[in-house]
């Protein structure tokens, strides 16, 4: 199945946008454009789980956050870490994080996959918020950005706003080319027929647990790329980067934009912080807003943004239970 | 610790699982019969804490406060469940997740303008302000023993109302086969209704007579939530018996984890990291029986 001739045309307009968008708009937006993308990431590496897998994780923040914390707590305190080391660093350790926690939460189905992943997610964030052991319920602060140098050399500089937003594009289109990648290789069809009918794949000869296993790892190192880039373009981490509201308005991202589609999330995540940045600037009660909006999606808009103009996939309307 | 200090944990640990058990057998009632994960939960708590406090300021008694406040979010449970859950029941678990997440976001705000931000504190009613004194310096209150006292008598209303009587086996019946207890002439859409409101009555109630003892606070309704999916899922979905079982446990893992210094190898463990012994047990529970203590296998 080849993208149809439409769809080309939207993603290569998408992308001329994106890589446009720096030479049109000025600093705010591009930054926010930053924002939007590493949200994107995140928003992406969720719906390998729950779109594609059918895996509902409330707790997906927690690699998010732990990623941030790496980058924060292996940076010295005057001085420059190095990009490559500590983006190796940050993802491998979530990845690590994630297979730990994987092999608890992944033992469990259903309702309770979806309160122990939140539970396994607010440990971290009270470990976190309640010990010293990272400044606490402040968070702690990154003075220096990275460096990307490779032997005195530096391809780009990680202070400069247009650099740092290509940086991210980039990644963002390596992890879009990713998950592509792995949705049409067999492993990906293994993890749609878990979405589907998992004792049907565990009567076929499939080790369904494992299947499972090595997406919840790729699907949180992912979400730990986003984190370290998150950090990295704030300067700062704290507890509410691994709370339950970011998994939650992660979740709400996949499913506004149309989970089970690559480029459902990226519109999810794309509306809901062009909504958030709405709704601040109307009230400081922005949160009631938002909260409407997601009741009525819930009631209202099962297939999200991107059911609304593309045809409704079948795999979809299997309502597996 | 000497065996005083050691009683008047024990008693805090108790009452603090009793009180887990009130809002936690509603969120499990909630599961287990209507098959609906509500993430709003919590909030029922925190409304009910919020109403003791402005109710009590407004009529000078926290009895009377209670007594209306029941009132009050039993209809309240009864709108929502009419309004907005009853079209979840036949939809994937995401969409409730998403719907009472919503709903979080919604009557924290809603508290915000209504109460503002500020942290309140409830006065023990005057019948109840004594103390049993323990030894010369230390003592019990005895609004704390009231708290456990009536805990306990829900506890055991709830379980006659389940077992003994004929709403108790609608609602049994509804929980194992929905259909067939419809076909039957049972009204499950109102033993639906029913169930719903006594969830949140259950949760509202606990935060009302936890008021006086941990005050009133924003955020007080996701803290208890999560330990409550603790709680069940350790107990066990749609256990009642399960709930009290480990509301109890994790009273007594999370008083004792903040208060026992644990010393191993010289290195002292602090009390934060103690108070993650309800995520431990959490663990070890899921890795020896991953469908809770009580709760049935899954497929």
């Amino acid at each position: 199945m080849n993208l149809s001739r439409p769809a080309v045309a939207a993603l290569l307009a998408g992308l001329l946008l994106l890589v446009s968008l720096p030479f049109l708009a000025d600093t705010f937006y591009v930054q926010f454009a930053t924002k939007v993308l590493i949200m994107a990431i995140f928003a992406m590496s969720l719906n390998l789980l729950v779109g594609y897998t059918g895996l509902v994780s409330l707790g997906h923040a927690a690699f998010f956050g732990v990623a941030g914390y790496i980058l924060a707590l292996t940076t010295p305190q005057y001085e420059a870490a190095s990009f490559w080391l500590s983006l190796a660093l940050s993802v491998c350790g979530v990845a690590l994080l994630a297979l730990l926690i994987g092999a608890f939460v992944l033992r469990t189905a259903g309702i309770y996959f979806i309160m122990v992943t939140l539970a396994f997610a607010q440990m971290l964030y009270y470990l976190f918020h309640d010990t010293g052991i990272a400044g606490g319920s402040d968070g702690i602060y990154i003075y220096v950005r990275p460096v990307a140098d490779i032997a005195g050399w530096r391809p780009f500089d990680l202070d400069n706003v247009l650099h740092l937003y290509f940086m991210v594009l980039v990644l963002f289109a390596c992890v879009m080319i990713l998950l592509r990648t792995i949705m049409r290789s067999p492993f990906g069809h293994v993890l749609s027929g878990i979405r589907v009918n998992e004792h049907r794949m565990r009567a076929l000869g499939f080790a369904t647990f494992r299947y499972k296993l090595v997406c919840f790892v790729i699907a949180g190192a992912l979400a730990g790329l986003a984190g370290y880039l998150s950090a990295l373009q704030f300067g700062v981490v704290n507890p509410n980067m691994l709370g339950w509201h970011l998994s939650g308005s992660a979740l709400m991202m996949v499913i506004l934009g149309g989970m089970g589609t690559l480029t459902g999330p990226v519109l999810g995540a794309a509306a809901i912080m062009a909504l958030e940045l709405g709704f601040q600037s109307v009230t400081k009660h922005w949160q009631l807003l938002m909260g409407t909006v997601i009741v009525l999606v819930a009631l209202m808009m099962p297939r999200g943004l991107v059911g609304l103009v593309a045809v409704p996939r079948r795999a979809q309307d299997d309502d597996d239970d | 610790m000497d065996s005083t200090i050691f009683l008047i944990q024990l008693l805090n640990a108790v009452q603090y699982g009793l009180l887990l058990f009130l809002v936690a057998s509603g969120l499990t009632l909630i599961f287990g019969i209507m098959g609906v994960i509500n993430l709003a939960h919590g909030s029922f708590y925190m409304l009910g804490a919020y109403l003791a406090w402005s109710l009590s300021e407004h009529f000078g008694s926290l009895w009377l406060a209670i007594a209306s406040g029941v009132v009050l979010t039993v209809a309240f449970g009864m709108v929502l469940e009419w309004l907005l859950f009853r079209r979840l029941y036949q939809r994937d678990h995401l969409y409730q997740v998403l719907l009472t997440y919503g709903l979080i976001l919604i009557f924290e705000e809603l508290r915000s303008i209504l109460w503002g931000d500020d942290v309140h504190g409830v006065r023990v009613p005057e019948v109840l302000s004594a103390s049993i004194s323990l030894t010369d310096t230390l003592s019990y209150p005895v609004y704390r023993l009231w708290m456990s006292g009536v805990c306990i008598a829900i506890a055991v209303v709830l379980y006659f109302v389940i077992q003994k009587t004929r709403l108790g086996m609608m609602i049994r019946a509804g929980a194992s086969n929905r259909e067939m207890a419809q076909a039957l002439g049972v009204n499950i859409g109102l033993v639906y209704r029913v169930v719903f409101a006594l969830g949140v009555a259950l949760a509202a109630f606990a935060g009302m007579i936890a008021a006086p003892v941990s005050s009133v606070f924003p955020g007080m309704g996701n803290q208890i939530l999560i330990i409550c999916f603790v709680v069940v899922v350790i107990g066990g979905i749609g256990s009642i018996k399960g709930a009290m079982v480990a509301a109890l446990l994790i009273g007594l893992a999370d008083t004792f984890g903040k208060v026992i210094d644990l010393e191993i190898g010289g290195v002292r463990l602090l009390p934060e990291l103690s108070a993650m012994s309800v995520y431990l047990l959490m663990a070890v529970v899921l890795l020896l029986r991953p469908e809770g203590l009580f709760g049935r296998r899954q497929g």
